[in-house]
């Protein structure tokens, strides 16, 4: 299935529409938040996609456990790359939400330490992963420490960020974030943004294991095959 | 059940017959200690809250770190062939949860003793340290292990713990105001069963995941 090219397709069509139609779009005029609220389709597409990357990922570390393939491994670190880029974009594109909405980019806002920690963890997974020589070693233990972190995600992102005051919504007090969502708004954003960006990111993860998988088939770099 | 208490005897039988890391920790414990105590003081309570939870975490990196490194590959090999993967973590576990309470308690009087007592419920405080230490040493109890198996010393575990104490830390930070302070915010009581929580967590993550780490 995901040799086809329907989806990849699929997926420049969706983020085109939300391109356009995210910055060319109506939006209601709410206090404060303004013409910011474009950035829905960004920044919290970036947390539904991370979140699906990761649970991808997380599947397949599963799987290696019960039944060691490498290419569950190969599987499991690309899809867990692809969604740290996306939580990384996601902070990135929050950060600069909260520079014109909460009046600073960093503002110590408990759903923005939840998500900086847990990018930290999944940071210490690639760190991690590198320092270990022995390739089914590296498979298995960064195997076992992605399920550790994923675990770890809910608390910190999920669980703590809304058990506190903060400024973001689903926190306590006053954030009442978009349960009045404007009906246009919200065709664009789960028609276009969640599905566009989402697939954007498998289609990079699918091809960045075709890659992993062609190089396992070469013969060891440094080492020239028959000279005539 | 009985070879988890084996295993913990061992453990307690060890170090008690060894006891470097007792005495070193504790040297460690005292000097950093002394060391904050001649720079700052007796500093206000948010500091010494602050500085406590820190020290803390250094102190519960030196004292669990090892107790994965000691076992050789022989003597692990042996464990497994007499006690299954679970009883073998959880006597880990058992063990470095005890060795925090104490190392916690110690680390408290000895903070009492030279920072100064900017607390009015002591008693609350002795409880949350106790919760803390044991929280603090289920997670790097599991990445003791992890860092052993790696074949890699206590960097990587310094490396892979401080993301992932972090919540642990905030936490525990913002619970012990209870101790400070007369008059509370609301919901410190759920910080904490969240806190037991994360503990029960971890302690499921290490009885499922450690079985995997252990073979070879």
């Amino acid at each position: 299935m995901l040799r086809q090219t329907w989806w990849k397709i699929l997926c420049v069509i969706l983020l085109a529409y939300t391109v356009i139609g995210g910055f060319l779009g109506h939006v209601p005029a709410k206090p404060i938040v303004n013409e910011t609220i474009r950035n829905l389709y960004f920044h919290v597409a970036m947390w539904f996609a991370m979140m699906i990357f990761l649970s991808v990922s997380v599947v397949y570390a599963v799987r290696y456990l019960r039944k060691p393939n490498h290419i569950d491994d190969i599987y499991s670190l690309e899809y867990a790359k692809v969604g740290i880029v996306f939580g990384t974009l996601g902070i990135i594109t929050g950060s600069e939400w909260a520079g014109f909405t909460w009046g600073a980019f960093w503002s110590n806002d408990p759903k923005q330490l939840g998500a900086m920690i847990a990018m930290l963890i999944y940071y210490a997974y690639l760190v991690f992963r590198n320092g270990i020589p022995d390739v089914d070693k590296r498979a298995r233990l960064g195997a076992v420490y992605n399920i550790f972190a994923y675990a770890m995600l809910f608390p910190t992102i999920w669980i703590l960020p809304r058990m506190v005051e903060s400024l973001h919504p689903g926190g306590m007090g006053g954030n009442p974030a978009f349960n009045d969502l404007d009906p246009r708004m919200a065709l664009v954003w789960l028609v276009g943004a969640i599905p566009g960006w989402s697939l954007l990111g498998t289609w990079i993860a699918t091809l960045r294991i075709r890659l992993a998988l062609l190089a396992e088939d070469r013969p060891p770099a440094g080492r020239p095959k028959d000279r005539h | 059940m009985r070879s988890i208490l084996i295993l913990l005897r061992k453990d307690i039988l060890l170090e008690i017959r060894q006891q470097y890391t007792f005495y070193g920790v504790l040297l460690y414990v005292a000097s950093t200690i002394f060391v904050l105590y001649l720079s700052m003081g007796q500093p206000e309570g948010p500091v010494w809250k602050g500085l406590f939870w820190m020290i803390e975490l250094f102190i519960c990196v030196n004292a669990v770190a090892k107790s994965f490194l000691q076992e050789g590959r022989g003597r692990l090999l042996y464990f497994y062939s007499i006690a299954g993967a679970r009883d073998f973590i959880l006597g880990k576990l058992l063990f470095n949860a005890l060795l925090m309470i104490m190392m916690s308690l110690i680390t408290l009087a000895l903070f009492l003793f030279m920072l100064g007592d900017p607390m009015g419920h002591e008693g609350y405080f002795v409880l949350i340290t106790c919760l803390g230490g044991v929280s603090l040493s289920l997670v790097f109890t599991f990445l003791a292990a992890l860092a052993a198996r790696a074949q890699q010393g206590a960097a990587l575990m310094a490396i892979l713990g401080f993301p992932l104490v972090i919540p642990q830390l905030l936490l525990l930070n913002r619970v012990s105001t209870i101790a400070f302070e007369d008059v509370l915010q609301g919901g410190l009581g759920w910080m904490l069963v969240v806190l037991a929580g994360l503990d029960v967590l971890l302690i499921a993550l290490a009885l499922i995941l450690f079985p995997f780490l252990w073979k070879d």
